[in-house]
């Protein structure tokens, strides 16, 4: 048994009294000391998949399929309170907002209190102590000045090393990142997401990272998930999919680095845009953004593939693997 | 002196060009003292009162061009945001001078500044918090064009509108729907109308794209470099994503706590990085290709706006660093290649 | 730019529109506790407001009571008679009429002092949030100070050195405006606090340096950009006050200092039928005090639901 078990997760969002599937069958697992990486565009269902994993989606959302196995206890089981107690102890998450961890009234020396306090019986000095050591991880200069400053006296990047800061506070077993450190800047980033690696891997701390940041993924993550309206469509070894992406929206997110066109030059954007979940498409949901689209692929939706290391879903890889096969069975 | 020094020289691989936006030896402290009963200390036998800083800008030099994409990077925390914000009088400059077209604006009363309003915006960060939730996307649209032409009559002002929601790839008919039911990419290209219906000419845009994913980041980009050509724009852009420098920038900024550490053609910057925190920044971009982490590490203290090490701000962690870093400031200087770079090293020819 | 080419069809929605397509009016739909109040609220409104025209008497008028038929019990008890339906008080007033006009005194004065709280609360949180620094330590401290006194003690204070100073005759006149000012003036630092709070949280936001980026000024910003996005929080408290400022008025009413026993309230309805109660006339106490328990109990309701309905969402949106 894995250290976390995802199966056929499925969230509905409840809207104007219909209901839309924003997550659906999504399925993995996770090892202690493992980094996973999920990837893909803003809406793909990133987010909502972090907060189904915490039990944290609220009205209208709701968790409709599927089980959160953590240690072999079903999370999205749990009530509320069975939820908080795990949340600050065994899982961290980091926010994309950082403003949905830090309350803009108080100030972060406060709330790093506060937050050790509620899940520790500890001493007002220690967790001082404690606060200003997990600031000077994450490269925060002068923490102790720091802590008496109000969120909105701090730069971006410095909001969103905080909640860094406040997510480690816990010695966590599984941290979720969602966005950690798209406000950063490189030098930064690369040491925040050393630092991170460098946990993962002397405490076995799992780690799932949501970013769209390839590069990132790549650097950091042995797993990677890439992920396209609600569903994933490609899953496998991180090198594999950086270096040898099978599927047609895979590539495409690969093609529209900048790194991948001249300076000056206009970037080769995907046309379109991801559907609302109000509208996903029949078949494969990517069909009409698809450069490959095949008749199959508007009236049936693609099943996974095996292929090199990854499970794909698309047609198209499907039909590749199968004349391949036929090929050398040919021979 | 560097001030002097710095508007005559014009950018040598463009030849003379009209600058639009001056900002001279700017400097922005934040009194972070809390209560006043806390800051009072004993000193000497008299009790004063101590007052804490943070000194988030100290001396930044910046002219730019006509129709130039200026990028400015730097670390988290260097004051990017604060240069953006005291450029476009969210904030009182401490010191120094802001010109716009030759003219100061720092010192301006709100009403004396609404002219220079239609000619400079912004576009800012965070696409889900720009925008006011309250409204539709029409009336966020039309109320700076309401504000900035009483004249205009109702049908005018939806023409003009409709005209900017079209050049940015937004439906008209979406004007009805509230913020939250679009993506950040979208979002992000509403902002980028609302700042294009007053018609400026120079658009400051901390860290537009940082926040949306590489897909989206494309549109957004491709979209800011087509309005550039067709409205004749001139952009401050804020990022820390070199890649998109790279693509983007005419010039590059790179800044170090608070001060202009290296100013040059992106080309000349990207080919040939001198200062040597832009040769540690260069090296860790991080790549897809190569699992290297061979980065240059900055080791030692990272040091603070609050207390401002002497000196080079850069000495603590430079591996270049001698005594004369710790003692004095380095100035801009420019070198053979048209670049400006603020390093003792350098001047010294040792780097 | 020619007008013929560009049309924009798609108008905005009227405010009414906005409500029935939001998450609110959803959800209450959907919530039968809070649904169930707000029908119970709904028909308590109409019938105050159309008190004059529903109650089949006019408490108001002497010339319409009879003083013989004084504590008579409701028609389900022996010796009622069938046109007062709910009996009648101590002075041979039909006690729903008596109800009904109380209700409608005691909503006015509730939601006028609350309107009037939330005015003063409003101006003052906006711009001690808004500006900050020394005006806002200044507007916080007056606030400190005048919630350090309860609304009881101020309103037993006031009211009761006006009595004294102006008479009663005159008081009785100006009963209703009196209590709206003091009830009002005793607790609009809630609203100052609530208010405050979230500007502070808002005023940071990009969308508000947008709006100064765009020249837009301090009065406009405050109140068209800040203002609507502090109002769920408002909405939330107002439930809550104007339960309080109902039940405020009730008490000061039962300890005399409120509305008159000729213009009565639920407040002094209770009161005044409280000397009763132990010479078996129950129903002069009893039926009012109920009207007043339903009546608070499914504003608070309300106010429950809507707090869960608005309660900043763990999600950004
Ligand atoms: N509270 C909500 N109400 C309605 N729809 C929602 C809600 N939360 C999320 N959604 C929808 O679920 C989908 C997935 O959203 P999600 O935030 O997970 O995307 P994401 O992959 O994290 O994107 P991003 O990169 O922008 O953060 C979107 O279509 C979004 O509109
Ligand atoms: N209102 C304020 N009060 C006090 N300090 C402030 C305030 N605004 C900014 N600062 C400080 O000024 C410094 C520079 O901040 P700024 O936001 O300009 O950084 P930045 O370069 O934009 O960083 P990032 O890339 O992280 O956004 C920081 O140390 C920050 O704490
Ligand atoms: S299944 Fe068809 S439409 Fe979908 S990605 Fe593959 S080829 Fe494209
Ligand atoms: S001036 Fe000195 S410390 Fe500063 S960057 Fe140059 S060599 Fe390094
Ligand atoms: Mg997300
Ligand atoms: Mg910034």
């Amino acid at each position: 048994m894995s250290f976390l078990e995802v199966k056929n997760l499925e969230v509905s969002f409840n809207l104007r009294g219909k209901s839309l599937k924003a997550l659906q069958n999504i399925s993995f697992d996770l090892e202690r000391g493992e980094r996973l990486g999920i990837v893909g565009e803003s809406g793909a269902g990133k987010s909502v998949a972090a907060f189904a994993i915490l039990n944290l989606i609220s009205r209208p959302g709701k968790i409709t399929a599927g089980e959160v196995l953590l240690d072999g206890q079903d999370l999205s089981k749990l009530s509320p309170q069975e939820m908080r107690k795990i949340r600050g102890n065994k899982v961290s998450m980091i926010f994309q907002d950082p403003m949905m961890t830090l309350n803009p009234v108080f100030t972060i020396g406060t709330q790093m209190i506060e937050c050790l306090k509620a899940h520790r019986k500890i001493s007002k000095s220690n967790a001082v102590k404690i606060a200003i050591q997990k600031l000077k991880l994450v490269q925060i200069p002068s923490p102790e000045m720091r802590m008496n400053q109000y969120p909105h006296e701090l730069s971006g990047g410095m909001k969103q090393r905080i909640i860094i800061a406040i997510a480690l506070l816990m010695d966590p077993a599984l941290i979720i990142a969602d966005e950690p450190t798209t406000a950063l800047d490189v030098t930064i980033q690369a040491e925040i997401m050393a630092l991170l690696l460098d946990l993962c891997e002397s405490n076995n701390v799992a780690l799932i990272l949501i970013t769209h940041d390839l590069g990132v993924v790549s650097q950091v993550t042995q797993k990677t998930i890439v992920m396209y309206a609600g569903r994933i469509i490609e899953q496998g070894p991180t090198n594999e999919i950086i270096n040898d992406a099978q599927h047609p929206y895979t590539q495409g997110l690969i093609n529209a680095l900048p790194q991948q066109t001249l300076p000056g030059e206009k970037l080769n954007q995907i046309r379109g845009s991801m559907p609302s979940l109000q509208d996903i498409p029949s078949g494969c949901s990517f069909n009409p953004r698809c450069d490959f689209v095949l008749d199959i692929c508007t009236k049936q939706r693609p099943e996974f593939t095996q292929s090199g290391g990854c499970s794909v879903a698309c047609h198209m890889v499907k039909a590749m693997k199968d004349a391949e096969k036929g090929h050398s069975a040919y021979e | 002196m560097s001030n002097n020094q710095q508007s005559v020289v014009t950018d040598k691989n463009n030849g003379v060009e009209e600058s639009i936006l001056q900002v001279r030896n700017l400097h922005k402290r934040f009194d972070i003292s809390r209560g006043f009963l806390d800051s009072l200390q004993l000193k000497g036998g008299k009790i004063s009162r101590k007052r804490e800083y943070v000194h988030a800008i100290n001396g930044v030099n910046l002219e730019v061009y006509k129709g130039e994409a200026l990028c400015v990077v730097g670390e988290s925390g260097c004051g990017k945001s604060t240069v953006a914000r005291t450029i476009m009088g969210l904030l009182k400059p401490s010191e120094g001078e802001i010109s716009f077209k030759g003219q100061r604006i720092d010192n301006l009363s709100n009403s004396q500044m609404l002219p220079f309003r239609r000619k400079m915006q912004m576009i800012f960060q965070n696409p889900y918090a720009s925008l006011n939730p309250r409204k539709t996307i029409t009336e966020t649209l039309e109320e700076p064009v309401k504000f900035h032409n009483p004249r205009f009559s109702a049908a005018q002002v939806k023409d003009k509108v409709a005209e900017v929601m079209l050049s940015v790839g937004v439906d008209p008919n979406w004007g009805v729907r509230f913020p939250h039911e679009f993506s950040g990419g979208q979002r992000q290209r509403i902002s980028i109308a609302r700042a294009l219906t007053v018609e400026p000419e120079f658009i400051v845009a901390d860290e537009p794209i940082s926040a949306l994913d590489v897909s989206i980041q494309a549109q957004v980009l491709n979209l800011m470099m087509d309005t550039q050509q067709e409205r004749n724009l001139t952009y401050l852009f804020i990022t820390h994503d070199l890649a998109v420098v790279e693509h983007f920038g005419t010039r590059v900024a790179v800044m170090y706590l608070g001060t202009v550490c290296e100013l040059a053609a992106t080309k000349t910057l990207f080919s040939t990085p001198k200062h040597p925190y832009t040769q540690a920044l260069m090296s860790a971009i991080p790549r897809l290709d190569a699992k290297n982490t061979a980065h240059i590490k900055l080791t030692g203290e990272v040091p603070t706006p609050i207390n401002l090490p002497s000196g080079c701000v850069f000495h603590g962690r430079c591996p270049h660093a001698n005594e004369r870093c710790k003692i004095q400031i380095p100035a801009l200087i420019v070198q053979n290649d048209g670049s400006q770079v603020a390093c003792h090293a350098i001047e010294e020819n040792r780097l | 730019m020619r007008d013929d080419t560009i049309t924009t069809t798609a108008k905005n929605p009227s405010l009414l529109r906005r409500f029935k397509d939001s998450h609110l009016w959803h959800s209450l739909k959907k919530d039968k506790v809070a649904f169930a109040s707000f029908l119970v609220f709904i028909l308590f409104v109409s019938v105050a407001i159309l008190a004059p025209v529903l109650a089949p008497f006019d408490p108001y008028d002497p010339s319409s009571i009879d003083i013989m038929d004084s504590e008579l019990p409701p028609v389900w008890q022996e010796d009622s008679e069938a046109k007062f339906l709910l009996g009648t008080d101590a002075q041979g007033r039909d006690l729903l009429s008596t109800i009904l006009y109380g209700m409608r005194t005691s909503l006015l004065i509730g939601i006028c002092a609350v309107l009037l709280q939330c005015f003063l609360g409003v101006v003052v949180g906006l711009s001690a949030g808004y500006f900050g620094g020394r005006i806002d330590s200044f507007l916080m401290r007056i606030a400190d100070i005048q919630l350090s006194f309860s609304t009881l003690m101020v309103a037993i204070v006031v009211l009761a050195v006006f009595q004294a100073s102006f008479g009663a005759e005159l008081y009785s006149k100006l009963a209703v405006f009196m209590l709206i000012l003091v009830i009002g003036f005793a607790e609009w630092p809630q609203y100052a606090r609530t208010v405050r709070a979230s500007v502070l949280a808002e005023k940071h936001k990009e969308y508000v340096d947008a709006a100064r980026v765009m020249g837009f000024t301090n009065s406009r910003i405050m109140l068209g950009h800040i203002l609507p996005n502090t109002l769920s929080p408002l909405l939330v408290i107002s439930t809550v006050q104007i339960a309080n400022a109902i039940i405020s008025e009730a008490s000061l009413s039962f300890l005399g200092l409120g509305m008159p026993v000729s213009q009565p309230s639920l407040g002094s309805l209770i009161s005044s039928g409280f000397e009763y109660i132990f010479s078996g006339s129950w129903w002069i106490t009893a039926i009012p005090g109920l009207v007043l328990v339903v009546l608070v109990m499914v504003i608070n309701l309300l106010g429950d639901w809507l707090r869960d309905v608005l309660n900043p969402k763990l999600y950004k949106d």
